[in-house]
């Protein structure tokens, strides 16, 4: 393990922020302070930039086992440590699906030699089939905290809710993508005027809202720990604050592509647009945006999903959802929490982390612990953000192994100079 | 919005000018007179290749738009999808980087998915694409052609040239359109035309039936079906297309011919004047009475006829740009 200096950066704590240097020996740092001595040690220019902890996704889909045209846990892994990502959390819609102890131990082996952290989330139920349940104790005990059918619903309120009460003893949570398959039907995009005008069938809001109003009635009378994955609509966040307020243990997330794009989009009929649940309406990209920025949501997560070309080169219609996040959610969170580097680092990583569970020395979190204070004695999970590059995204220079990326061509302001996983993984434009 | 289609694309009417579209209908005009000569067909197109691309079977418009562009002398290539690599798996990009290998100038297509037509202008920019249907999104020969109609036949009464009127017999026209409005592509395109060229466009339809916030597309919502159909002067009636499961928006076809139907007492209902007209095909005892099909308000056979010259307008507008020998 190395020794090396982070000098002259603002360094973001969770209530404070100071220009420090970080000393960080053998995976930990040993040192914040100004003007540190630091011979024998690589020096790091943060000059300009926000220190603090590694990123968190909650929510990446890494499509290894099933679909490796599309993306690898090593192809992922870099995606996310260019954007910042000291950990993410691979999500069990795979091929085939992760719900039971052996595909969580493929995933971990396969994990092993990643850039970064790679955590993973089991599946609810057998197959995500929303029918029986998937043997999440065997799976905990293999260090997973997550459980979600991402990519479905649990559509059957019984079935959700002998989940909950059932995993309430496991000390895990359980996450829900939230549309009923009856509401939104075959829809390809949000449900309204445009949807109406462009011919192409709606997915309603309302798809989503009802769901969350159901499992937040779960929670409530039977307990368990949720987390809403994904949220789009103003009324679910809305909602999911109105549940906490009542003291539940409900948690959520936003994607940055429902804070950045309107359904507006989807009017080029490009495919790229096409994710689920959709791009909304402005106001609800309005509402989203405020929630990120005043913390009324507690992370940011990508839905990062990978798509081969020839997947997405088809219609609306036939074309599979959801889009490419891990680079580009940084600087797009940036934008949303107007400058507030507190704001920044508590939806990118302090929150996700809390949600995650992630423990240092757990399997599939082989290296360090994340989302802590950026001081003496913590893990070295660290990012150094440079908050004032402006760059244009550019699908065919992502690290991912798809370029379904709705952000080409947009020039975004923000960008991760270093990404630190116990050591330097990412710097400045080159892996380590 | 678009001026003129000449040398473009045609997907949408969502997008085109009236003067755009009155350029449309007087190039039709003047084709009309082409298919009433004994030999149909005029140079305009020579060596050019039109490919028909229709993977959803249509006879009408397939035929309509095949016999437009042999009228004016282009080669035509006609795909039949449900025998071809299609069925094989074959992708939309590449079924059309083969056909546009073989040298085609233009690509007319018929798909059950809104936007694919957007979809291969993406994929070849240099090649015409002309929109014969897409799922439920535009139909735009289909409303040029129904304005062409509206025209053709009020111009002849006032004892004209439509092309002698432009729009102006469409200003203040009371056109009501009835039925499955959600789920039609025609109306969407019929209601961007008739808009454009000046008329009060009037919808009707059971709510579930209605696309959502239909109002803000500049239409009028009538809950009162015979009131409307009294005070109409053209009466456009659509497929309930019951295949597609339209079906299951209402309780019965029976409920549905009960207050929406054009039966023969509601024709009765109608002014004088006044045209009906259907885009085909009808589900004669369902959205409309076979009396009142073949009786004398309808104007659809006109529609079917008017298919032809309209499309070698849109064809030759798009295609050589407007230039050539018409005649």
């Amino acid at each position: 393990m190395s020794t090396f200096i982070i000098r002259g950066g603002t360094v973001v704590h969770a209530a404070s922020s100071e220009r420090a240097d970080v000393l960080v020996r053998d995976g930990r740092i040993i040192e914040v302070g100004t003007n540190l001595n630091g011979t024998a040690a690589i020096e790091i220019d943060a000059s300009g930039c926000l220190v603090g902890p590694a990123f968190v996704d909650l929510h990446a889909h890494l499509r290894e086992p099933g679909n490796e045209a599309a993306e690898t846990i090593e192809s992922g892994a870099r995606a996310g440590a260019v954007g910042g990502y000291g950990a993410v959390v691979a999500m069990p819609n795979t091929t085939p699906t992760i719900d039971s102890a052996a595909v969580v131990g493929y995933v971990y082996e396969r994990a092993r030699h990643a850039v970064i952290d790679v955590a993973v989330a089991g599946a609810i139920t057998i197959g995500r089939e929303g029918k029986n349940l998937a043997p999440m104790a065997e799976m905990a005990a293999l260090g997973v905290r997550l459980f979600t059918d991402d990519g479905n619903g649990v559509q059957h309120g019984g079935v959700m809710r002998r989940a909950l009460r059932y995993s309430s003893a496991l000390g895990v949570r359980l996450a829900q993508h939230c549309e009923m398959d009856d509401l939104a039907g075959s829809g390809v995009m949000n449900d309204g005027p445009l949807a109406a005008r462009l011919g192409l069938a709606g997915r309603s809001a309302l798809a989503e809202e009802i769901m969350v109003m159901r499992d937040i009635e779960f929670v409530r009378a039977s307990g368990g720990r949720l987390h809403f994955l994904h949220l789009s609509t103003r009324r679910s966040v809305e909602l999911v604050a109105a549940a906490k307020a009542d003291g539940l243990d409900v948690t959520c997330e936003v994607a940055p592509h429902h804070f950045t794009l309107s359904e507006d989009r989807c009017a080029s009929f490009d495919p790229v647009f096409k994710v689920h649940p959709p791009l909304r309406s402005m106001a609800d990209v309005e509402g989203l945006r405020l929630a990120v920025a005043r913390g009324d949501i507690d992370a940011v997560a990508t839905d990062h999903a990978p798509h081969t070309p020839e997947s997405k080169d088809g219609t609306f219609d036939d074309a599979p959802p959801g889009m490419l996040g891990l680079e580009t959610a940084a600087a797009l969170t940036w934008d949303a929490v107007n400058g507030d580097a507190h704001a920044f680092f508590n939806v990118l990583s302090r929150g996700p982390a809390r949600v995650a569970q992630l423990r240092a020395g757990e399997l599939g979190v082989r290296r360090v612990a994340h989302g802590g204070d950026v001081a003496p004695g913590e893990d070295a999970s660290l990012v150094i953000f440079d908050p004032s590059d402006s760059w244009t995204v550019d699908r065919h220079a992502l690290q991912s192994r798809a370029i379904n990326t709705p952000f080409h061509d947009m020039v975004v302001t923000g960008r991760v100079r270093g990404t630190f996983v116990g050591e330097p993984v990412w710097l400045n434009g080159e892996f380590r | 919005m678009r001026k003129s289609i000449r040398g473009g694309d045609l997907i949408t009417l969502a997008d085109v000018s009236r003067d755009a579209i009155v350029e449309v209908l007087d190039v039709a005009e003047s084709f009309v007179e082409v298919n009433q000569r004994s030999i149909k067909k005029v140079p305009t197109l020579k060596g050019r290749v039109v490919a028909s691309l229709f993977y959803e079977e249509s006879t009408r418009t397939r035929l309509s738009f095949e016999t437009a562009a042999k009228r004016l002398s282009a080669d035509v290539l006609s795909l039949a999808v449900a025998s071809s690599s299609v069925k094989k798996g074959e992708s939309l990009r590449d079924t059309i980087s083969t056909i546009t290998a073989l040298g085609i100038d233009a690509v007319v297509m018929r798909h059950m998915a809104s936007g694919a037509p957007w979809q291969v202008s993406r994929v070849v920019p240099s090649i015409r694409v002309i929109n014969a249907g897409d799922g439920q999104h535009q139909h735009p020969t289909q409303g040029l052609l129904d304005a062409f109609t509206i025209r053709q036949v009020l111009a002849e009464r006032a004892g004209s040239r439509g092309s002698e009127t432009g729009s102006e017999l469409f200003h203040g026209l009371r056109i009501l359109i009835v039925g499955d409005i959600r789920h039609s592509r025609v109306a969407r395109s019929d209601i961007a035309a008739y808009l454009a060229l000046g008329a009060v466009v009037t919808v009707c339809a059971p709510p579930t039936l209605l696309p959502a916030d239909v109002s803000s597309w500049g239409v009028e919502l009538s809950t009162d079906f015979e009131a409307a159909l009294a005070q109409a002067d053209v009466v456009g009636l659509l497929r309930l297309q019951v295949e597609r499961g339209s079906g299951a928006f209402v309780p019965s076809l029976r409920e549905f011919t009960s207050l929406y139907g054009l039966t023969a007492e509601r024709e009765r209902l109608l002014q004088p004047h006044a045209l009906v007209m259907h885009p085909g095909p009808m589900n004669r005892g369902v959205e409309i009475d076979s009396s009142v099909a073949d009786g004398s308000h309808a104007v659809i056979e006109r529609q079917v006829s008017n298919g032809v010259p309209v499309r070698m307008a849109v064809l030759y507008l798009t295609v050589a740009g407007g230039e050539g020998d018409m005649s």
